[in-house]
């Protein structure tokens, strides 16, 4: 079983994680509707820029959040004179991190459920009496769930897995940033640490597949009547 | 008094121009398929805007260009059937039957839940959901949703078209005793002309 430190890296990680996704969540889901519903000028090229963490070496990502929200980017000096606060070296920035990551993942799922839904049920709804806002909130949304509920469970499993734009960005801070990978990566380096790094290891591989699991079956039950 | 629109519709390369003089009863829409007799039920229904003209159901103007006048779907009352049923596919049937009913003001409806089941002979279906049904099932459970909503008047597009022919027979009685008993107007799109003459006292033939 995982020593108290190690239970220690486990809740932060799932904090990360969760924070991760609860952050990206409203974003992604605005985005994957002004793609999957909307026809605007720049949509190709906001279609791009959602998708480069996915194709970005995941250092470079974090290498723009350092120059964004370091201690001499707009970001970062925004934060500093608004909030008195900083993301550097902070779980936040270990959680704005992964979010990043998570978002183009989290988009297309979401994207998938939008245009699965037939969009003429909504014109039904108008003419029941629905309000447009009512009609996207009795029929899209319900309809979208499972998306959502998917999207949600794979930008989790990526956020826990975050290793390369957590480090650059927010380093390797014991109790702040050092997630599940970070704290493998560490006990790599510490000769005799092999029994940690295993019970980390399968404690990762065990979220991982908890989180699958969980996103296959709100797929099935979506599928049932979305499609 | 029931329908009463002038309007031209631009679709395509082309313009889909269209006139109804108002009479009692059902006002069938007639023609081959393609020339934009579901454009004109969505033109009433507030669901595609016509670029010029007026449409003006039992009384009550829904769009005049002239005046800049163009109420949005859920305002007009237009109960749709749609040809593909468009059931709600994540309720239950009377969810689906329900759906315009609660929106409805209460001194709009006309008939009750456990009516309109009835009037349908939909009551043992209430529990189902919209993809365990027949063809038939759906298309009557789609003209409960629309009566449950209130409406002052039916737009009703070929809804025969996806049933068989001893099945037609029962939705056709189901038409002429809302038309009957209801007095509600209907706007009938088909192109059966043995379907419009059963049911229509005027057709407006689009070509």
């Amino acid at each position: 079983m995982p020593t108290g430190a190690e239970w220690a890296i486990i809740a932060l990680s799932l904090k990360v994680a969760a924070a991760a996704i609860l952050l990206t969540l409203p974003l992604a889901f605005a985005l994957a509707w002004l793609l999957a519903r909307k026809r605007f000028a720049g949509r190709m090229l906001l279609d791009t820029v959602v998708h480069l963490p996915l194709v970005l070496p995941p250092v470079v990502t974090g290498w723009l959040l350092l120059l964004f929200f370091g201690q001499s980017g707009a970001g970062g000096r925004a934060l500093q004179a608004l909030f008195g606060t900083t993301l550097m070296f902070r779980w936040t920035g270990a959680a704005l991190a992964a979010g990043i990551m998570a978002l183009p993942l989290m988009v297309r799922a979401i994207r998938l459920s939008l245009e699965a839904i037939d969009r003429r049920l909504e014109s039904a709804a108008r003419t029941l009496g629905a309000t447009a806002w009512r009609a996207f909130a009795t029929i899209t949304l319900p309809l979208a769930l499972p998306g959502i509920g998917a999207a949600m469970v794979l930008g989790f499993a990526r956020s826990l897995g975050e290793f390369g734009a957590t480090i650059t960005f927010v380093s390797n801070v014991p109790g702040e940033t050092r997630t599940l990978p970070l704290a493998i990566y560490t006990a790599l380096q510490v000769p005799g640490a092999e029994d940690s790094v295993t019970r980390l290891a399968i404690a990762s591989v065990v979220l991982s597949l908890a989180a699958l699991l969980v996103s296959e079956w709100l797929v099935r039950k979506g599928g049932r009547h979305v499609l | 008094m029931s329908f009463d629109l002038a309007i031209e519709v631009p679709r395509g390369d082309r313009t889909v121009s269209v006139t109804i003089a108002p009479a009692s009863g059902i006002t069938a829409l007639f023609g081959p398929s393609g020339v934009g007799k579901t454009t004109v039920l969505d033109v009433v229904a507030g669901l595609v805007r016509p670029s010029s003209g007026h449409v003006r159901v039992a009384g009550e103007t829904l769009f005049d260009a002239a005046a800049g006048i163009a109420l949005p779907p859920e305002r007009r009352g237009c109960g749709y059937v749609f040809q593909d049923g468009r059931l709600f596919p994540h309720m239950s049937v009377q969810g689906n039957l329900t759906y315009g009913w609660k929106l409805a003001p209460p001194a709009q409806r006309f008939m009750t839940l456990a009516e309109a089941a009835d009037f349908l002979g939909i009551t043992a279906l209430l529990d189902r959901t919209p993809r365990t049904l027949s063809g038939g099932e759906a298309q009557r459970v789609a003209i409960g949703r629309a009566l449950l909503s209130g409406p002052r008047a039916l737009l009703m597009d070929e809804p025969l078209s996806s049933l068989d022919e001893n099945r037609r027979d029962g939705i056709l009685q189901v038409i002429e005793r809302i038309r009957d008993d209801l007095a509600l107007p209907i706007l009938y799109v088909s192109h059966d002309r043995a379907e419009v003459d059963r049911l229509a006292a005027q057709v407006v033939e689009l070509a």
